[in-house]
């Protein structure tokens, strides 16, 4: 497998969508070669780094709002 | 990774219950839970910070308005994502905002990267990608928090919101289909040339260090 073709094939072997030949293929590259190792590794540092993102909330007056009109809202059952 | 969902969410038929019963505590954890992925992805179609808090205030107004027919067809948490993608989309074709639904092709990966067939090695490494500090370390420091924010905001929306589903909110790939109405295939290449461009920004801002 040239490293061409094994960076565009990362993402299908991360969900485990490679054929089990692709794969094997895929693997033995891996083994051999630092560049697409290091590629890989990058590839999962990205994801980590995404997964680390810091939260993002609704503004408190937002949150108030929907609670309100929850609260408000026409219900038979209320 | 980021939990996708507040641990201890009850079941939806539980939720949908207390919902139509007017439980407010229920309503404001469901609130807590998912406002800030939903904020997240409203982005993509959306042109500011105000507008996706717009769009997700209505999302929920909308989920207020539908809940008593919600049926369980597909799990709650879909069922209110596809609402907001549906009127986030409105909101940004009200700003002039488009969508393109062509996907992208080609290479992921700068091909001058790689040699070419009168060198020796054709389709490997001119040279190797450089090794990058832990980013992990790096990560705490917000210049990078905001360099990667950044990196996704410039993705095309679609992209952008697939990325942000799986690996910022930690969705699995399933979901995100039934979230996003996409197929399978089309989801993993969203992700994977979006995933291969935010490595190549991060790659430009560790070579830069």
């Amino acid at each position: 497998m040239d490293c061409d073709t094994f960076v565009e094939m990362v993402t299908a072997y991360l969900e485990g969508h490679l054929d089990p030949d692709t794969e094997r293929r895929f693997v033995a590259h891996l083994t051999e070669c630092d560049g697409c190792d290091q590629y890989l590794q990058q590839i999962r540092a990205t994801v980590r780094a995404l997964g680390q993102l810091p939260a993002e909330s609704l503004t408190e007056s937002a949150r108030d709002r929907l609670l309100a009109a929850f609260r408000d809202w026409p219900r038979d059952s209320a | 990774m980021e939990i996708a969902d507040e641990p201890g969410l009850p079941p939806d038929e539980i939720i949908v219950g207390r919902l139509r019963a007017g439980d407010e505590a229920m309503f404001a954890r469901l609130l807590d839970a998912w406002s800030g992925g939903l904020l997240r992805a409203a982005r993509a179609y959306v042109g500011s910070h105000e507008s996706a808090e717009d769009v997700v205030q209505d999302t929920w107004l909308a989920v207020l308005r539908g809940v008593d027919r919600f049926e369980g067809r597909s799990s709650l948490r879909t069922w209110v994502y596809r609402i907001l993608v549906n009127t986030a989309k409105t909101r940004g074709v009200k700003e002039g905002r488009t969508v393109p639904t062509a996907s992208v092709t080609g290479p992921t990966v700068d091909p001058a990267r790689f040699q070419g067939p009168a060198e020796p090695h054709p389709g490997h490494w001119r040279s190797f990608p450089a090794v990058w500090p832990s980013v992990e370390g790096e990560i705490e420091a917000r210049e990078l928090q905001a360099y990667v924010q950044s990196a996704v905001a410039d993705l095309p929306p679609r992209q952008r919101i697939v990325i942000t589903m799986r690996d910022v909110d930690g969705y699995d790939a399933e979901d995100v289909c039934a979230m996003l109405e996409i197929s399978a295939a089309n989801q993993r290449v969203l992700l994977h040339r979006a995933r291969a461009t935010v490595r190549g920004r991060l790659e430009e801002y560790f070579s830069g260090l």
